[in-house]
C-alpha cells in the first residue's frame, strides 16, 4: 500500500502552490539512487513513475485529483482521475495541478508528450501540457481547450524543441473548469509518457499569432511578444497548435540601436526609428513579426495640479476617471479615425490616427458639471503643424432626460488653429464653460466630439472638467 | 545521385512471400532470389534550377483528359516550370498549385516515357518524397505501350506507388487489367509504422518477369502478384513493353477532393528514376 505524505507549505513565493503530495514509490533514503538526468519517459502508467510530486494549483479544489483503480485505459491498473467542481463550489473553481520531479529528466530524445483521456461527459479541458515545475517554469508547452469525449482517446502534445529539455522537471500539468452550464464532471487520464513519434511533421513556429503588425512606441517602453505557438501536422491530419514559452524561440531585432529584444521576448525601444522583431525556433523561421516604430523620447503632458475634489475626470492618470462608454465610437461610415493608445512608464495616453473626427462618450451615467467651471485637455501633435490645420472641440449635453435626443440636448463647438495649435509640443486647453455658448446645460454632459483637418495624428491626455 | 546498393547475396535463397505490411526497414529475414540487374535507362534529374526534365526521356500529358482523366480529378496538367521543374539539387519536383487555370481550380503535371522508354520485364524504381494532405494523389506507375489501341484496361496498368495524401504513411500498389480494374484491381499496401512518406525519401520499385510482379518499398517486398492469381481473376497482359508515368493528381474518386484545410502548393520530389534489365 503506497503511503502519501501531505506537506503543507507556507507561501514560498509561488502563488500557485497550495498542497503537495509526494507520489510514487516511497524509498528509504539509503536506497535512493538519484540518477541525474534520467531519460525515463514515463509519467503515469499503472501509477506514478518514481519521484513524481503533485501540487494542486491555487483556487482549485485540492481534493479534485485522485488515483482511480476502477477506471483505467486498456485494463491498466489505475488512472489519474480529476473531479471538476461545479462553478460555485466553495472548495474551488477548477480541478488541476502540476506533476513534476524533484530532479530533472533528460527529455531530448523524445518529440511528444502523449496520454489517453476520457470524460464522464463531452468536456473541454482549458489547458494541458508539460514544463510547469513550480520553479523556473522555463519551457512550458500546452494545448488549449482540449476536447474530451466519453471514450478513451490518445492525445499528442508535440515538443517544440526537445534539445532544450536537457534537465526538465515539469512532467505534466492540467487545469479544467466547469462546463458551459456551470456543472462539474469527472475525467480520467492514463498512460502519460514522453515518446518519439515518427509521424509528427512540419513544425511551424509563430510569434504574434503569425501576423505582421506595427507598434508605435517611445524610448523606454517595453512590450512582450505574445501569440507564441508552434503548429505540427499529425498523422491523422490534425494541425495541432501548441502554445509555448518564449524560451523556445530565438528572437532578433533588425536594428538593436532602435529596439532590443531579450530571450523572453520582451521588446524595449531605445532609439528613434523602425526595427522589425522576428524569431526562429529550432532553426525554423517563425511566421509573424512586429515592426516597432519608436518615436524617441516621450514627453508626458504637464501633470495636472487641480485638486481631485474639484475635478470630474474623463481620462487622466492623475485622477479617478468617471465611467466612460468608449474613447472611440468608430462611427461609420464617415469616420476614418483609429486608435493606437499607448502607455509610457505607467502614463496612459490616447493616440488617434487617420484622424477626421472621433467621439468619446460618458453617458452611463452622464456627467454633472453644473458646479464646475472649466474644461481641460492636453493635446500633442507630432510633426510640424500643417498650414491650415484646425482642431474642433465639441461638448454635448443630453439634457434633463439624460439620454441622447429627445429635444432637450444642447452642444457647442469651438475651433482652434495656429498659433494656439503648435506641432511637436503639448498644447493645453483650459476653456471656461461660458465659452461654450450653445451648451445651455451642463448637468448631463454625455459626449466629447473631436474633429480636425490637416492633423492626421495626435495624442491626448488629461481630459477633465474642473472648478477653478 | 547515389546508386542504389542492392541487397547483396552470394547464394541462391528461397523466396519469402509476405502479404501483411510492416515497417519500412530492410528486413534481413526476407530471402529473395538473386537478380543480375543492369541499368538500362535512368534519369538523375541533375539539371539547373527551374528547367524542365530531359525531353528525350519524358513527354507530357496536358489538360484534364476525359472527365478528369477518368477519375473526376480536379487538376489541369501543364508543362510549365511552375508545375514541373528541376530544383538544382538533383531532384525533379512536380508541384500541385491551387489556382484558376483554363477552367480548373488546380494545376499540376504528369509526365511519361511513352514512345521514349518502353520495356518488357525488369526492375523499375524511383526514389520519391510525396506530398501530403486531403485530396493529394501522387503516383508512380506504368501503362502498356499499346494504350492507344488496346483501350484501358486491356493494355494493362502497373501502379508501383499511389498515395492518398490524407494518409501519408500508407502507399498502395495495384494491377489493373481485363477482369480486375477500376474499383476492383489487385492491390497491395505498405504502411509505415512510425514514419511518413512525405517527410523523407523512400525507394519504390517493381520487379517484373513472365510469371510475377513484385512490389517493393525500400527493397522490402511487400506484395507479390503472380500470374496464377491474375489469371484467376482475368487476363495476364504483362508480356509486352510498358512505359512509366509520374504525376500528382488533385481530388477525384480514389481519395476525395481537397478541403479548405489542405495546404497548397504541394510537391512530389523525385530524386531519380532507374530502369534495369536482367542480364544472364
Amino acid at each position: 500500500m503506497k503511503t502519501y505524505s501531505i506537506i503543507k507549505f507556507k507561501k514560498i513565493g509561488f502563488s500557485i502552490l497550495s498542497l503537495l503530495f509526494v507520489l510514487g514509490c516511497q524509498n528509504d533514503d539509503s536506497k535512493l539512487q538519484e540518477v541525474k538526468y534520467s531519460k525515463d519517459p514515463n509519467v503515469f502508467l499503472d501509477g506514478f513513475s518514481s519521484g513524481l510530486i503533485y501540487a494542486a494549483f491555487s483556487s482549485t479544489d485540492i481534493f479534485a485529483f485522485q488515483v482511480d483503480s476502477k477506471v483505467a485505459y486498456n485494463n491498466s491498473k489505475a488512472s489519474m482521475r480529476f473531479d471538476v467542481p461545479n462553478v460555485n463550489d466553495p472548495a474551488g473553481a477548477y480541478a488541476g495541478g502540476a506533476f513534476f520531479t524533484g530532479v530533472g529528466r533528460d527529455l531530448t530524445s523524445y518529440n511528444a508528450l502523449t496520454f489517453w483521456a476520457k470524460s464522464s461527459q463531452a468536456a473541454t479541458i482549458g489547458v494541458v501540457g508539460f514544463g510547469i515545475d513550480l520553479g523556473a517554469n522555463k519551457y512550458p508547452a500546452s494545448l488549449k481547450d482540449l476536447k474530451l469525449s466519453t471514450v478513451w482517446r490518445k492525445y499528442i502534445i508535440p515538443i517544440p524543441d526537445a534539445s532544450k529539455l536537457k534537465v526538465e522537471k515539469g512532467m505534466f500539468y492540467i487545469s479544467a473548469g466547469a462546463d458551459t452550464n456551470g456543472n462539474g464532471y469527472s475525467f480520467w487520464v492514463d498512460e502519460v509518457k514522453f515518446e518519439n513519434i515518427g509521424t509528427i511533421a512540419y513544425p511551424q513556429p509563430a510569434i504574434n499569432n503569425g501576423t505582421y503588425t506595427t507598434s508605435t512606441t517611445f524610448n523606454g517602453v517595453s512590450l512582450n511578444v505574445s501569440g507564441l505557438t508552434s503548429t505540427f501536422n499529425l498523422l491523422d491530419g490534425t494541425n495541432q497548435v501548441v502554445i509555448i514559452s518564449p524560451n523556445y524561440f530565438n528572437f532578433s531585432s533588425s536594428d538593436t540601436s532602435i529596439a532590443t529584444v531579450n530571450e523572453q521576448g520582451v521588446v524595449t525601444a531605445i532609439g528613434t526609428g523602425s526595427a522589425i522583431i522576428t524569431a526562429s525556433l529550432g532553426g525554423v523561421p517563425a511566421k509573424g513579426a512586429i515592426t516597432i516604430q519608436s518615436m524617441g523620447n516621450f514627453i508626458p503632458a504637464p501633470t495636472p495640479t487641480k485638486i481631485a475634489g474639484n475635478v470630474l475626470s474623463i481620462f487622466s492618470n492623475a485622477y479617478t476617471n468617471v465611467p466612460v462608454n468608449f474613447y472611440n465610437g468608430y462611427w461609420q461610415p464617415y469616420q476614418t479615425t483609429l486608435s493606437a493608445d499607448f502607455n509610457v512608464n505607467g502614463d496612459a495616453v490616447l493616440n488617434y490616427t487617420n484622424f477626421n473626427f472621433v467621439g468619446i462618450q460618458f453617458s452611463q451615467p452622464t456627467v454633472n458639471a453644473a458646479a464646475l467651471t472649466h474644461f481641460h485637455m492636453d493635446v500633442f501633435l507630432p510633426g510640424t503643424l500643417a498650414l491650415g490645420a484646425n482642431f474642433k472641440i465639441k461638448l454635448v449635453d443630453f439634457g434633463a432626460n439624460a439620454v441622447e435626443g429627445g429635444g432637450d440636448d444642447s452642444n457647442h463647438t469651438l475651433t482652434y488653429t495656429s498659433p494656439k495649435l503648435v506641432g511637436n509640443s503639448w498644447v493645453s486647453f483650459d476653456i471656461p464653460f461660458t465659452s461654450f455658448t450653445g451648451l445651455t446645460n451642463r448637468a448631463h454632459l454625455g459626449q466629447l466630439i473631436l474633429e480636425g483637418a490637416k492633423m492626421p495624428n495626435f495624442y491626448t491626455d488629461n481630459i477633465y472638467f474642473y472648478k477653478n | 545521385m547515389n546508386n542504389l546498393t542492392l541487397i547483396k547475396s552470394s547464394k541462391y535463397f528461397a523466396l519469402f512471400m509476405l502479404i501483411i505490411a510492416s515497417s519500412c526497414n530492410i528486413d534481413s529475414s526476407q530471402k529473395l532470389e538473386k537478380h543480375n540487374w543492369q541499368v538500362a535507362w535512368s534519369d538523375d534529374f541533375n539539371g539547373a534550377t527551374g528547367t524542365l526534365p530531359d525531353a528525350t526521356k519524358w513527354a507530357y500529358d496536358i489538360g484534364t483528359g476525359d472527365n478528369g482523366w477518368g477519375n473526376k480529378e480536379l487538376e489541369y496538367y501543364t508543362n510549365r516550370p511552375e508545375n514541373i521543374s528541376m530544383d538544382g539539387n538533383g531532384n525533379l519536383v512536380i508541384t500541385a498549385i491551387k489556382e484558376s487555370f483554363q477552367g480548373s481550380s488546380y494545376t499540376s503535371a504528369r509526365i511519361k516515357t511513352k514512345g521514349l522508354l518502353e520495356q518488357k520485364y525488369g526492375r523499375f524504381e524511383a526514389r520519391i518524397k510525396t506530398p501530403y494532405g486531403q485530396g493529394l494523389w501522387p503516383a508512380f506507375w506504368m501503362l502498356g505501350g499499346d494504350s492507344d489501341t488496346a483501350t484501358w484496361p486491356l493494355c494493362g496498368e502497373i501502379d508501383i506507388m499511389e498515395l492518398r495524401g490524407q494518409k501519408p504513411n500508407i502507399i498502395q500498389s495495384a494491377l489493373h487489367g481485363p477482369g480486375y480494374y477500376g474499383a476492383n484491381p489487385i492491390t497491395g499496401t505498405n504502411i509505415l509504422a512510425n514514419s511518413r512518406y512525405d517527410t523523407g525519401f523512400h525507394l519504390f520499385a517493381v520487379e517484373w518477369d513472365e510469371n510475377k510482379i513484385d512490389f517493393f518499398v525500400d527493397d522490402y517486398l511487400f506484395k507479390r502478384i503472380d500470374k496464377t492469381e491474375v489469371e484467376s481473376k482475368g487476363k495476364w497482359v504483362y508480356d509486352h513493353p510498358f512505359y512509366l508515368l509520374l504525376n500528382v493528381a488533385v481530388g477525384g474518386n480514389f481519395l476525395g477532393d481537397p478541403t479548405s484545410q489542405t495546404s497548397f502548393p504541394q510537391k512530389m520530389t523525385i530524386d531519380y528514376v532507374k530502369v534495369y534489365q536482367q542480364v544472364n
